[in-house]
């Protein structure tokens, strides 16, 4: 059971993980991190749901009848590229903030923000 | 021509979105962004008039059938909600022009009128699919433009709500991207219609009732539901005017959409309310999302914040419409659901206004307002009373049926407290009121005159169908009830 199921083991524990760093930190670039790697742990949940006992790659060859799933393969890249974008967006803005603010703490750009007000 | 209208729906302004580099000029993308989107109106009006006579659509991508290709399946609900982005967003562009002068800098107009359409694209493809994976991908398309749409803002603070959006944003979509990949693993399939089918199927698994709460929970915080609502104000406040006025009246419009389509169509009514006890949630969270976010809203200093906080009240209404789950109560969250996409824009526009001439949103600047921009603020007030529930607005008509359906369900307490909740809305108009009727104008702000042609005519048209919708019911009532009706009747 335990043993069986190790790679949804691994999804869990990154998952819990990157939640963790968004969380927790309050550094803009390690909340990114954070977030990649949930984002991660999600890709690695759908690859390995697409596997089949006994099956081989989805190419199409001669005694060959059983076949993992290659649909989540093909979603999951869809996913990741959306990672991608999300991720440079993410970086992108802080490069901004930090022009802006001259830092990239959450707690000092409060402290900021708080002083405009 | 015709059969091909719910992909086009999404299409042109997709394909529309990248062209706009073509076009330098500001005036010229701007002419071109509004006549896509004026486009995709049309098409919306088509689409729900042909649902409202010959009933659902169905439209199969590139041919292949479902559940093996995409479809598009377009049902009443679908052709409201397509109706409510389109409509509100062509309203709004028409401001656009004028508006993002002072708010954006001019080398940046064309990439904001990209991320404008990619947004309206994203919005409309959540709606218009019927495949739960395309949803996803449709749902990241409008969240990432609307981070950068957002970080457009002329406060630096944009920045800073711009990216704390994108992180909860992020963990929504992921959310929800977990739940989708768990009912495929459960059932093989990903057409909304197939799972509806063939998750009842292993409905007592663990596996599925997971899929639901991670769901649930991703929609949840696109929705901004109290307590998930944090991101909500600041990425409000800070963004540019149209862009604020665009996103409150459609982003968690959306979102509503998706819970309402995956408690109903996709899980079915029986196991959503009995799996988590989302008659009780939603209550509570609903009550006290008003509670919060209203007696929030009355002390805010930055009018802005106090629209976007009651933007958060009015999502419990719709939340408590919802936890009814009734015909009558759906009706009421979609009613509701339309009604304050045209409140909202409405003041947020009529707020760009008071932005363009005097600069900034803060409730001190508006003293004297009511003199000097009088017919500005006379649309404020009439979306403000809208807000607040007065008879003669479409907020009346809302919040009557939203009375009726919880007093149909005997629960008259929860009456009581939305009419409460709606006091406080009074409250806080009334604070905007004083300030503008009821104080001398600030010397600071002596030359301040009425806001440009190009501005008003889009306020008031929004000011209109406020007030024409609160009287002349008739189309509202009849899709939110064919709407409703059809929703309960694929799930009995």
């Amino acid at each position: 059971m335990l043993m069986g199921l190790y790679n949804y083991w691994i999804v869990v524990v990154l998952m819990m993980v990157g939640f963790y760093i968004v969380i927790a930190h309050g550094n803009l670039i390690k909340k990114i991190v954070g977030l990649s790697i949930f984002q991660t742990s999600v890709f690695i949940f759908y690859i390995s749901m697409a596997k089949v006992d006994g099956g081989t790659a989805p190419i199409l060859a001669d005694g060959i009848t059983q076949y993992s799933n290659p649909l989540p393969h093909v979603l999951i890249l869809t996913a990741i590229v959306v990672g991608i974008a999300t991720t440079a967006l993410g970086l992108a803005l802080a490069v901004r903030i930090k022009e802006t603010y001259g830092s990239i703490e959450e707690e000092e750009i409060q402290k900021k923000d708080n002083l405009d007000c | 021509m015709l059969t091909h209208l719910p992909v086009l729906q999404v299409i042109v302004p997709l394909m529309a979105a990248p062209l706009c580099l073509f076009l330098t000029r500001s005036r010229l993308v701007w002419l071109f962004a509004l006549m896509v989107s004026g486009l995709a109106f049309l098409i919306s009006a088509l689409l729900l008039q042909q649902v409202m006579t010959s009933g659902i659509i169905i439209y199969e991508l590139g041919g292949w059938d479902a559940p093996w290709g995409i479809e598009y399946r377009i049902d009443h609900l679908n052709a409201f909600l397509l109706l409510i982005i389109s409509s509100v967003s062509t309203v709004v562009l028409l401001a656009a022009d004028t508006s993002i002068q002072k708010e954006i800098p001019a080398e940046k107009h064309s990439y904001f009128y990209i991320l404008y359409l990619l947004s309206l694209a994203g919005m409309l493809g959540i709606v218009a699919t019927g495949d739960a994976f395309n949803v996803f991908v449709f749902l990241e398309i409008s969240s990432l433009s609307a981070y950068a749409l957002i970080a457009l803002g002329k406060d630096r603070r944009a920045l800073w709500a711009a990216y704390q959006y994108l992180i909860m944003g992020t963990i929504g979509a992921t959310f929800i991207l977990i739940g989708i990949g768990l009912m495929y693993q459960m059932t093989g399939t990903l057409n909304m219609h197939d799972l509806s089918i063939r998750l009842p199927e292993v409905a007592h698994t663990r596996t599925v009732f997971t899929a639901f709460a991670f769901v649930i929970v991703g929609i949840c915080l696109k929705l901004a539901l109290f307590p998930l609502h944090l991101w909500l104000p600041n990425a409000y406040a800070y963004a540019p005017s149209i862009v604020t006025a665009f996103f409150a009246a459609t982003a968690t419009k959306v979102a509503i959409y998706l819970l309402i389509r995956f408690t109903f169509s996709v899980f079915g009514l029986s196991f959503s309310f009995t799996a988590l006890p989302l008659h009780i949630l939603f209550l509570v969270l609903g009550l006290s999302g008003i509670f919060a976010a209203s007696i929030a809203a009355i002390y805010q200093k930055n009018v802005k914040h106090l629209f976007a906080y009651s933007s958060i009240a009015q999502i419990g209404y719709m939340i408590v419409g919802f936890s009814v789950s009734t015909t009558t109560g759906l009706m009421a969250t979609l009613l509701h659901l339309f009604n304050h996409a045209l409140m909202k824009s409405a003041l947020f526009l009529a707020l760009g206004a008071v932005m363009y001439r005097i600069g900034s949103v803060q409730l001190s600047q508006f003293q004297g307002l009511g003199r000097q921009m009088p017919i500005t603020m006379a649309a404020i007030v009439i979306g403000g009373l809208s807000l607040i529930g007065v008879p003669l607005t479409v907020g009346f008509v809302s919040k009557w049926y939203l009375i009726l359906a919880v007093i149909e369900s005997g629960w008259w307490p929860v009456a009581l407290l939305i009419l409460l909740g709606s006091l406080l809305a009074v409250v806080y108009v009334w604070r905007i009121v004083e300030m503008a009727y009821f104080r001398p104008p600030l010397t600071s702000n002596e030359n301040i005159k009425e806001a440009p042609f190009s501005l008003l005519v889009p306020i008031w048209i929004l000011v209109m169908a406020n007030i024409y919708f609160g009287i002349d019911t008739r189309l509202s009532i009849e899709v939110a009830q064919a709407a409703s009706q059809s929703l309960f009747g694929v799930n009995p």
